[in-house]
């Protein structure tokens, strides 16, 4: 069996980068602030493919999203600092003993509270997208507010574990190796997802549920279980993310949910919403303008992910990568 | 006569009427009848209010789409003023030009989003109106040159409306009578005419093809309507309407800063007002800016007091502290869209028409709420 690759969005992100290559002046600094903006793009690629298959399976609009992403990060910081021996030894094996627990206790709570925030608050209003961004929006200021309660509305600082720090150079560039273990968990996160919904029937399920729900339905699945299920799960790849991003800027503040979100919002509309390839060229997309403009032009950063979401919806109104048809 | 004021679209629920002209009176005796800094200062921001949401009614209950940028051309229209005053002095021209450049700009950038948003899907309106926000407001602190910062702008307003202007030395009823008696007459009365321009707009046949729009898309569409053109110029009204209550609140506080007019804060203080007022009734603005900024002004007080109390137990002292304020605005939010849509006015409404024998009217309160 043949498909037709839609290979021009594919080209994005490399046109980006070799755009930005004259404007920064010097290969070296290219190559990491490439390097960087690959790495951001891959976290925000793990928190936003959950909030676009949450929208094209069940077509609800999460607002609340950010809360799991700040919810992940806090949580992972606690479970950093009680495994303080191990985070705070020079050993990479024990950093990354340190990391991948606090990652995993991360997901753990954000799934948990993504179960409970889909029952209590999106559930009663399906189907209704006016009070679904309303709701989810009150859902995330009590969000931001509990962790306010919880840790304290001051920012923390959640410093990298020793091995984690420093840089490596490669031909001049300074390459830090945090951004090299984000993305390597980007990727493995990627592929897992890729094979999940390629490969397996769970997977085949969600792709055709997205592109009619109800025909599904009408097969004798349960999509509601199945929805609820891709819920939990982009709620706890939203937490992995948060607790990536807070390691990635080094300390958290109950805000960053809100933050990231507008970011994640912009990824998904250029990804086309309910597509997990589109979201990922659009994520890469963001991370590299992110931190090209960022050393170029900083004041512009703000505006320029929302210049190149313009570009792209200009150029395919429906996001690189249309799949849903509502 | 007073039909005709309210473009025909009267309370009617007795008793909405009585709170309404309750309302309308104390605000517009508020300076006699409630002496102080204080009180005077919060009937000026329930006015400012009052234009602000219902403004955003227009969009979110006529319309049916949601903006998160509200707040942005709130805080255009309050740096408008702001910075013409600044750079031009204390002159009424400094405010005309405040005004003017405001509303350009909200008009530029209101349609600018409005047109590349609406018009490939509605939902996308919401998610790009918090991101341009988003970027609005780092902007502005970022652009301390002309916005003085985090710090924000302190600046004079002509003399007449200034509280060192005084024209008479008695005091008049326990008022004394100065710029701030003068300042505050002027907000009343822009803040009533715009209140019934909006009334206005909602019940003209404009108005009733957004409330199509809002009651079914596809059909607006298919009886000829363009859709995109009503949201997208509901949205620039909107936002037009947004600025001039920025304006109306740099006029009053003579100072603007990015907390003051464009903090996510007054977006969520925005969209509670609409829904615990009403949604799509602009008299929902009217008595849910009274009633909230009110709560926000002596409530907290409350919160202080009840966080006092508790102080034995740490856990739920927290949860009552004050700065918590937001959770309980946030809880309210979610529990009123869900078991209290309509609002006051929808309520009361309600009461009334199941109240009345009479069907057609029962139908008519249906229809609007």
């Amino acid at each position: 069996m043949t498909r037709d690759i839609d290979w021009k969005p594919l080209l994005l992100a490399p046109v980006l980068a070799l755009v930005a290559l004259p404007l920064t002046g010097s290969f070296s600094i290219w190559l990491t602030l490439t390097v960087a903006g690959l790495a951001m793009g891959m976290i925000i690629f793990i928190i936003a493919s959950g909030l676009t298959l949450v929208f094209g399976l069940m077509d609800v609009l999460n607002f609340g999203h950010g809360v799991f992403i700040a919810l992940g990060a806090f949580v992972a910081s606690s479970v950093l600092a009680m495994m303080g021996d191990w985070s705070g030894s020079s050993s990479l094996l024990l950093n990354l003993m340190a990391v991948f627990p606090a990652m995993l206790v991360a997901m753990l709570v954000a799934g948990a509270v993504g179960l409970a925030f889909e029952r209590l608050i999106v559930r009663p209003v399906y189907g209704q997208h006016l009070k679904q961004i309303l709701i989810t929006m009150g859902g995330m200021i009590i969000g931001e507010e509990l962790i306010k309660v919880i840790w304290g509305p001051a920012q923390l600082p959640l410093p990298l574990p020793e091995a984690l720090r420093g840089s490596i150079f490669v031909m001049d560039a300074a390459i830090s190796r945090y951004r090299l273990l984000a993305m390597v968990v980007g990727l493995a996160v990627f592929a897992l997802l890729a094979w999940t919904l390629a490969r397996t029937k769970i997977g085949l399920l969600i792709r055709a549920g997205v592109q009619d729900r109800e025909m599904v339905e009408a097969l004798g699945y349960r999509i509601g279980l199945l929805f609820i299920g891709v819920f939990v799960a982009g709620s706890a790849l939203a937490g992995l993310g948060g607790t990536m991003w807070g390691l990635f800027q080094q300390n958290l503040i109950p805000q960053m949910g809100a933050q990231v979100n507008v970011l994640i919002f912009i990824v998904i509309i250029i990804g086309g919403l309910g597509s997990t390839g589109g979201a990922l060229i659009g994520a890469l997309l963001v991370g590299l303008m992110n931190n090209y403009v960022g050393f170029l032009l900083p004041v512009a950063t703000p505006f320029s992910t929302i210049a190149l979401m313009v570009a792209v919806l200009l150029w395919r109104p429906q996001g690189v990568f249309p799949v849903v048809n509502r | 006569m007073l039909g005709r004021l309210l473009s025909h679209d009267l309370p009617r629920s007795r008793v909405l009427a009585v709170i309404l002209v309750a309302i309308v009176l104390a605000l517009a005796l508020a300076p006699f009848a409630f002496p102080g800094v204080k009180a005077l200062n919060v009937a000026a921001k329930i006015l400012v209010f009052i234009v602000l949401v219902a403004g955003f009614d227009l969009l979110l209950g006529y319309t049916g789409i949601v903006s998160f940028a509200h707040t942005m051309f709130f805080g255009i229209g309050a740096y408008g003023i702001a910075i013409a005053s600044t750079r031009l002095g204390p002159t009424w021209t400094a405010v005309g030009v405040g005004i003017a450049g405001a509303l350009a700009l909200s008009l530029v950038l209101s349609l600018a989003i409005g047109l590349f948003s609406l018009r490939v899907r509605a939902i996308f309106f919401a998610m790009i109106t918090l991101a341009v926000a988003a970027a609005f407001q780092t902007l502005a602190s970022q652009l301390s040159v002309f916005t003085g910062g985090e710090d924000g702008l302190s600046f004079k307003l002509p003399a007449i409306i200034s509280p060192s202007f005084e024209f008479s030395e008695d005091p008049f009823m326990g008022a004394s009578l100065d710029g701030r008696l003068l300042c505050y007459y002027l907000l009343f009365v822009v803040a009533a005419a715009l209140v019934l321009a909006l009334l206005r707009i909602v019940n003209s046949p404009f108005g009733r093809v957004l409330q199509a729009i809002r009651e079914n898309e596809f059909r607006a569409e298919a009886i000829g309507y363009r859709v995109v053109v009503y949201r997208t110029v509901a949205s620039m009204l909107s936002a037009l309407f947004a600025t001039l209550a920025g304006c109306m609140l740099a006029i009053w506080l003579r100072y603007n800063g990015p907390d003051t007019s464009l903090s996510f804060e007054i977006m969520v203080d925005v969209l509670l007002i609409v829904v615990i007022g009403g949604m799509g009734t602009i008299y929902g603005a009217v008595i849910g800016s009274a009633v909230f900024v009110i709560a926000q002004s002596y409530l907290q007080d409350l919160l202080r007091l009840a966080s006092e109390q508790v102080a034995g137990w740490p856990w739920l002292a927290a949860v009552l502290s004050p700065d918590r304020w937001l959770l309980w605005l946030g809880l309210l939010f979610v529990l009123s869209v869900y078991f209290f849509p309509t609002g006051v006015v929808g309520k009361l409404r309600a009461a009334r028409a199941a109240h009345a024998a009479n069907p057609s009217s029962a139908a008519a309160a249906r229809g609007t709420s």
